[in-house]
């Protein structure tokens, strides 16, 4: 059940999107969400529509594996579609008490849908491409010129990298214990909101003391093995552009344009 | 009374990359009163095995009886199941969780819906059985030793009154005092109250003494299943997928050919002493 998250989880597999420089698709993936916010006009979304399913296809990643991920943000969703439904001013269509639905109100709820929805796939096909590893040693390179006005660029990358280490770790800790528990007849899942946060509490206290125990024994292994911070510290596969690096830098910008460019000259319909 | 697997299959993550078959037409009964060891190296599905004997994991394909009901049919009650088929996991720290020793044991019985003061009572017994000292009952289980800690856990399985008691790895991680003491602690339970026990563990020696039948898994599948004496005669079998058999089988294996008529199938160091004597005193 718990194996479900794919957030944060490596797909393993060999493509081209794998093989990406990590900043190429830190940056890929920044741009991508800031394109989905800014676009206008239905030709923009179809161009964006196209470009993500072209890396997805690229990636090689099953897309039911991705679809996993849009599941924790239903909720979430039904949400937003629905105050972008009822809440945007303009000639009602239907109107019922207080509530009244418009033409752009159905039309923001739908876009607005199919952002999160792209959003979220866009985020998977990162993360689920990159490795923790590579993807902090990107943030880190990427983040450098940081360092010099005093911000802790290779503290805040290794606590990343361990943070992002640590999900399927304590995801299978949290799975060990809920089977322990339901060994002796714990129940997670039927009963009353009130019984339902207490029933976590059996699963919360090994959870923390694991967390916490496994915690101090990295920092003694780390400190066993003579770490000091990132002070001249040299990497094991320091990053490089490649071509296809640049070449994905190129495609990206096409990208861009065509969305601006869209913007521009085809902003219909509007919204 | 028993449980029978009928053909059973596990695949983790079906259907992906990471796509692994832990069981494979797994066919077997356990029945009512045995004293079972269940051997296998890292990932040879042992785990996996006997947490489909009470319900936790769910069967691929195939059917699981419980005293001759299917554990999957829709009105089957799993969580009954569960407190009948008791299942003492490898790390107690997975499960310990209250302030004191006494109120975690309690957990089990409480969720099998008894009052406090019947769950406490099943506790103070439970917890007297396992051969903890009453000066400990109301420490917080953290503060105790890796042994005392597995005690606990078994305690707060062994509260709930189980018919059938499985224990992944109890000895893992415990000194060889230790280890004896939860060995021996396990045949007292099966000899006074009867239970079933199903020992789960890697090591041939721990069982080799205690079991009168063992179930040997390999990559998923049964590969042995006997009384340890014709088990550890295959011994060489046994070293082909990473198992050994007990010191005392290499032992009575080395006379034999150095030209002793002992007995090869001694399995105890009991056995060995007789068969022993008995060439020498003939």
């Amino acid at each position: 059940m718990l194996r479900d998250i794919t957030l944060g989880q490596y797909y393993p597999a060999n493509s081209v999107i794998h093989r990406l420089d990590p900043r190429v698709k830190l940056l890929g993936t920044l741009l991508f969400i800031v394109s989905l916010f800014s676009l206008k006009g239905i030709t923009a979304l179809a161009v964006a529509t196209v470009f993500l399913v072209t890396v997805i296809k690229l990636s090689k990643v099953p897309f039911r594996f991705m679809v996993k991920g849009l599941r924790a943000i239903v909720i979430l969703m039904l949400i937003t579609a629905f105050f972008n439904l009822f809440l945007t001013p303009g000639e009602p269509l239907v109107s019922f008490w207080k509530f009244k639905i418009t033409a752009p109100g159905i039309r923001n709820a739908v876009l607005m849908a199919i952002r999160l929805t792209y959003l979220i796939l866009g985020t998977s096909i990162m993360t689920l491409t990159t490795t923790p590893n590579q993807l902090t040693a990107g943030l880190e390179k990427a983040l450098r010129p940081l360092g010099k006005i005093g911000v802790p660029v290779h503290a805040i990358s290794m606590m990343m990298s361990i943070a992002l280490r640590f999900i399927p770790i304590l995801i299978e800790e949290t799975d060990k214990i809920m089977k322990a528990q339901m060994a002796r007849g714990a129940d997670f899942e039927s009963g009353s909101l009130i019984r339902k946060v207490k029933s976590m509490v059996p699963l919360l206290v090994p959870l923390f003391v694991a967390a916490f125990r496994r915690a101090d024994d990295l920092a003694m292994a780390m400190e066993a093995r003579c770490y000091h911070g990132g002070e001249g510290r040299t990497q094991l596969k320091p990053l490089r552009y490649q071509g296809r690096d640049r070449l994905a830098y190129l495609i990206l910008l096409a990208y861009l344009a065509g969305i601006f460019l869209c913007r521009h000259f085809l902003p219909w319909p509007q919204v | 009374m028993s449980i029978i697997l009928d053909k059973v299959n596990y695949i983790y993550s079906p259907g992906t990359s990471h796509q692994v078959q832990a069981l494979k037409d797994i066919n077997l009964e356990i029945k009512d009163g045995q004293f079972i060891g269940v051997i296998g190296h890292t990932g040879s599905g042992k785990s996996t095995l006997i947490q489909h004997f009470n319900g936790l994991v769910k069967a691929t394909s195939g059917t699981i009886y419980f005293n001759g009901e299917d554990i999957y049919a829709k009105d089957f009650d799993l969580k009954e199941l569960r407190t009948r088929v008791g299942l003492v996991f490898q790390y107690p720290e997975h499960q310990l969780f209250e302030t004191t020793i006494f109120d975690d044991v309690c957990f089990g019985p409480k969720n099998q819906g008894l009052s406090k003061e019947k769950a406490g009572l099943r506790a103070f017994e439970a917890l007297r059985s396992v051969g903890l000292s009453e000066e400990v009952y109301y420490h917080s289980p953290f503060e105790l030793s890796g042994g005392q800690k597995r005690r606990v856990a078994i305690a707060g399985v062994l509260a709930m009154k189980p018919e059938v008691l499985i224990l992944d790895e109890p000895t893992a991680g415990l000194d060889p005092a230790g280890r004896d003491e939860i060995l021996q602690l396990l045949r007292e339970l099966h000899r006074e109250r009867g239970i079933t026990v199903i020992l789960v563990s890697h090591s041939m020696e721990d069982v080799a003494d205690y079991v009168e039948r063992i179930i040997v898994m390999n990559q998923g599948s049964i590969m042995l299943d006997d009384i340890p004496r014709e088990i550890f005669l295959h011994y060489r079998d046994l070293e082909a997928v990473g198992l050994a058999a007990p010191q005392v089988t290499y032992l009575m294996h080395e006379l034999r050919e150095r030209g002793l008529a002992v007995d090869v199938g001694a399995t105890t160091l009991a056995q060995a002493k007789d068969t022993i004597l008995k060439v020498f005193v003939r």
